[in-house]
């Protein structure tokens, strides 16, 4: 019976938490793993107050713990005194965490403000969100891509976002929290990532059947390597491919299949206004596709041509009902737009 | 039981049912304890259809990128999950508490309006049923233009925009179907039984308190249950504007929540916490009340700082309504709100501690009976502290953003709902259950539910706080094997099967102590407040004769006084003061006239289900229906006779209504 008290879970918390931090591995979108300033003044202020509350947690339940087993009913004990309150004790305890919010209140409020300021000579870019996938466009560059956003490092980024359906949620947590894509107006979001890595984004709010495969990714590079990024980004795709190629026979699938409904490769199908789907110019130097659910290979690609509801329930995606032949030279087309 | 009063046999249209047994007497009761007992089963009914509903999303989350659930199923459980335990299960509970012991406490024979206490019961039930119908009849499907690989199941046939209900999302052209019709107006029925009751509870309380019971002399339970009151008085009509507003968007084509016609989706946010985050403290204060109960009966004390912890009671019922835009930190808010909700969130942490130190200085010192309710009460304390805390990290705006819409929130509000709501819930069930059923709950049996709730609760909802750190978004399908969430995400799975172990020892207990369970004496627990001083199980009439309070605790103070150190003694005489309390209570000394049974609540009830289909199907014919059931209940209500005529021969009918509360 003694044992199974010791046992009592007000500790089991804690003892999961050590246990788990001895066998924590890389996760991807760990939130206490920051890789930026902005990340990084958040991560300072949660772990204040993680330790405040540990501190408090382990006084009130050493309190109720040393309660149980010091006040338990024994067949000797006398009956308790009838104590009705102690006004002192209870000014005191309403006070003493007064105090302590207080002093974590202030740097929550200076925090709050730090990072809502839109920092100088920041990158803009925007990003839209669409069911189930993030689009990016960069203003100064005329540049227009999908589910990877590509940032130059250790250079403040200011996102501009809404949405193009319902709420979304933009989260890059290794970067900064979380913000909402509104349909109808505009929320801002810094990023600042400290060096050339691959980070994962995720879809935070609820926004339907595919809600959990909208994700995405965020490459930040070195300097030069962005720039280069900009320059071919800036190209249209090449229209000069030979005749009776694979890779020709993809592009006649593009152009005939219907897949111009909706994307539009530069220098192949432009078009003008907005289109409902991934700019496809660059697809190729993309790693991932389909809201960064699927790795960009042709074995995803075959199956998410196949029949693109099968992978993401929901897809504004049709079934084109493609041949295998049809669906191989689209891959092979798709390979070259690098 | 020996005075019962045979109706007159001739009875013209609107006389009132007489039945006192059998079904019957069941649907037209209008005793505060029946309707208690019944939203007691109806609510645990609904608990265990939204814990097997999360049962299926925990196995469809074992291991990554499961197929168990298809995405539509999946969102559709999740929904129902959050909707069911929160508007079905926890608040319908406490509702089963606040009717069967609200009076009993007060010392009165019943509520002020006892068919309107049938009323909103039934509302409540033919609000679940047409919420539930949804799986028979209703439709869902992808976004206009989306399409979808299989067909919808009838399990993804169900509400599927979350219980939040976000816009635009759960708006006509993202949530295409009549699914989401079915949740709008599901809860606007739900909303109408829980206003209904509450304005009847703020009335009980405030006019028929017994002789000498003053509103300091209240028990802490009956408090918060007025606390409660209130907050669904002020709240639901926030919530009720809302889901008319959605109505109307999705079936008459107005644009409240739609950007295309100058909408905004972000106010239904507002309103929707504005009415959702007063609607957590009314899941969490019935439980704080009977907490309050339990730890002094079982420490032989008194509660410590009764007045503050009253009043913090209400600090945190009033300070709950400035804190809604917490659950929006992330959302299109501007950092000024962002400064000011996060510094109100950190105020509501001060009432709540200070509630959580009194309890601790209520069972310090005291002699404590480590029986199931008050281990049920001890573990709330522990599960709601750790809640608490995880809770005040979330004031903090800049840590929230990374928080907010992962599993750190939903292993937050577990621990507050779970480990506090339903632990004194649970802590509630069987303290109370000798009074109810007259007879002990098994003590072994009550314990390994205890220990197994409480091993399986932090299994469950502890690894998640890690999980939400490690990035686990809520509302998520299916999660990348390369996230590295799936250990855990195993382990919780197995810590909620746990759970429902758990829940079935409780069952059995519950089914074999009814039966079986030893003879319970009217006073097991040397109790502190007015309703232990009544026979067990409760006599009809509650109270012989209508008690006088002279203190706090009044019956403890009956039975016992202090000595010069302040100890508590046992008066003398005591025992036969229980003596004569159990003859006086079984055998009343003049007739007791107690309101008559009535059809016309159950009839106006359901009612509104036919106006909620006509609504959603267009259909006069239904509306028809419903209107006409709602005219009848109404003019049959307002017609029929306040009571029975009763061949009654020892007193005049005139004087009765003035003995019945005095």
């Amino acid at each position: 019976m003694h044992i199974k008290k010791f046992l009592k879970p007000k500790n089991f918390i804690l003892c999961s938490f050590l246990f788990i931090t001895a066998c924590i591995e890389d996760a991807p979108l760990d939130s206490l793993s920051p890789a930026g300033p902005y990340a990084r003044t958040i991560d300072e202020l949660f772990w204040l107050t993680f330790w405040i509350a540990v501190v408090i947690f382990f006084i009130v339940q050493g309190a109720l713990l040393f309660s149980v087993f010091y006040f338990k009913d024994s067949p000797d004990k006398p009956e308790p005194k009838q104590i009705h309150g102690n006004n002192f004790l209870e000014i005191l305890w309403t006070i003493i965490p007064v105090i302590i919010l207080a002093s974590i209140a202030v740097p929550t409020v200076r925090t709050i403000f730090d990072l809502a300021r839109e920092p100088e000579d920041a990158l803009k870019i925007e990003v839209i969100g669409h069911q189930w996938w993030f689009e990016y466009k960069y203003p100064d560059y005329g540049i227009t891509t999908a589910n990877v956003l590509v940032i130059p490092e250790d250079t403040p980024i200011r996102l501009e976002m809404w949405s193009n359906d319902v709420l979304h949620n933009y989260w890059v947590p290794k970067l900064n929290g979380k913000r909402y894509l509104v349909p109808g107006q505009k929320t801002y979001l810094n990023l600042h990532a400290d060096n050339a890595e691959e980070f994962w984004a995720q879809c935070g709010e609820y926004c339907g059947l595919s809600h959990s495969k909208m994700r995405g990714r965020v490459l930040s590079m070195s300097e030069s390597d962005f720039d280069a990024w900009v320059i071919n980004e800036q190209k249209n795709a090449d229209n000069t491919l030979s005749e009776g190629s694979l890779a020709y026979e993809g592009q006649q699938v593009y152009l005939n299949a219907g897949c111009t409904q909706c994307h539009v490769i530069g220098g192949v199908w432009d078009v003008q206004g907005e289109r409902i789907a991934p700019n496809l110019t660059h697809f190729g130097n993309r790693n991932v596709f389909a809201g960064a659910a699927l790795k960009n290979n042709s074995e995803n690609l075959t199956k998410w041509l196949a029949n693109p509801a099968e992978l993401k329930p929901g897809t504004f995606m049709p079934n084109l009902e493609l041949t295998e032949r049809e669906i191989e030279a689209l891959i092979e087309y798709l390979g070259t737009l690098k | 039981m020996t005075k019962i009063i045979e109706p007159k046999k001739q009875r013209n249209i609107f006389s009132r049912p007489s039945s006192e047994e059998g079904v019957w007497s069941w649907i037209t009761t209008v005793d505060h304890k029946r309707i208690g007992i019944m939203y007691g089963y109806a609510a645990f009914f609904f608990l265990l259809v939204g814990g097997l509903e999360a049962l299926l999303l925990r196995i469809q989350l074992s291991q990554p990128d499961n197929n168990f659930l298809s995405a539509a199923e999946y969102n559709a459980m999740f929904t129902m999950h959050g909707t069911t335990m929160i508007f079905l299960a926890i608040m319908p509970i406490s509702a089963a508490f606040f009717n069967y012991l609200l009076p009993l406490q007060i010392g009165a024979r019943d509520v002020a309006f006892p068919r309107l206490n049938a009323l909103s019961f039934w509302i409540f039930i033919a609000g679940g049923l047409f919420l539930y119908s949804t799986f028979l009849f209703g439709t869902a499907g992808a976004p206009e233009g989306g399409y979808l690989a299989e067909e919808v199941s009838r399990l993804a046939s169900a509400p599927n925009g979350g219980w939040f209900g976000y816009q635009p999302n759960a708006g006509l052209k993202y949530s295409p179907g009549t699914a989401m019709d079915y949740w709008a107006i599901g809860l606007q029925i739900l909303g109408i039984a829980s206003l209904v009751s509450a304005f009847n509870f703020i009335t009980t309380i405030l006019n028929m308190r017994t002789k000498g019971m003053r509103l300091m002399r209240m028990p802490v339970f009956t408090w918060m249950t007025f606390a409660v009151s209130f907050l669904l008085a002020f709240s639901l009509p926030i919530i009720a504007i809302a889901l008319f507003f959605v109505t109307f968007d999705r079936q008459f084509g107005t644009t409240f929540f739609l950007t295309e016609g100058g909408g905004d989706p972000v106010l239904w946010q507002h309103l929707f916490w504005l009415f959702g985050h007063p609607e957590v403290y009314i899941l969490i204060l019935p439980a704080f009340g009977i907490v309050s109960e339990v730890l002094p009966t079982f420490s032989r004390k008194p509660l410590f700082g009764y007045p503050a912890i009253v009043f913090a009671g209400f600090g945190i019922a009033f300070i709950g309504f400035g804190v809604w835009a917490h659950h929006m930190f992330a959302s299109a808010i501007s950092p000024v709100a962002q400064a000011g909700f996060g510094l109100s969130t950190m105020i509501i942490a001060v009432p709540t501690g200070v509630k959580i130190f009194n309890w601790l200085g209520t069972i310090w010192g005291g002699k404590l009976t480590l029986n199931t309710p008050m281990l049920f009460a001890l573990g709330f304390i522990g599960m709601f502290v750790i809640g608490g805390l995880s809770g005040v990290t979330h004031s903090v705006v800049p840590a929230d953003t990374q928080q907010t819409d992962t599993y750190y929130i939903v292993a937050h509000f577990h621990y507050v709902l779970f480990g506090g709501a339903l632990f004194g819930i649970f802590s509630g069930l069987y303290f109370w259950f000798p009074k109810v059923w007259g007879r002990m709950y098994n003590e072994t049996m009550g314990k390994i539910h205890f220990w197994l709730m409480i091993i399986g609760f932090n299994l469950t909802f502890g690894p998640m706080h890690w999980l939400g750190l490690q990035g686990q978004v809520r509302r998520t399908w299916v999660y990348a094997e390369e996230t590295n969430l799936g250990f855990w995400n195993l382990i919780v799975t197995i810590g909620a099967f746990i759970l429902a172990i758990a829940t079935l020892v409780f069952m059995a207990n519950w089914i074999y102590s009814r039966r079986k369970g030893e003879v319970a004496p009217f006073d097991p627990w040397d109790a502190r407040t007015i309703e232990w001083s009544i026979p067990s199980p409760t006599p009809v009439w509650n109270f012989s004769n209508a008690p006088e309070v002279k203190s706090l605790d009044d019956f403890w103070h009956q039975k016992y006084g202090e000595d010069e150190d302040g100890r508590a003694v046992r008066r003398e005489g005591t025992d036969d003061l229980l003596l004569q309390l159990e003859e006086e209570g079984l055998n009343p000394k003049e007739e007791i006239h107690l309101p008559s049974p009535s059809y016309f609540p159950v009839i106006m009830a359901f009612g509104l289900p036919f106006l909620g289909y006509a609504i959603i199907y267009k259909s006069i014919p239904l509306a028809m229906i419903g209107v006409i059931m709602l005219l009848i209940g109404g003019f049959g209500w307002g017609t029929e006779p306040l009571e029975e005529e009763f061949e009654s021969s020892e007193e005049e009918p005139e004087s009765r209504e003035s003995k019945n509360y005095e």
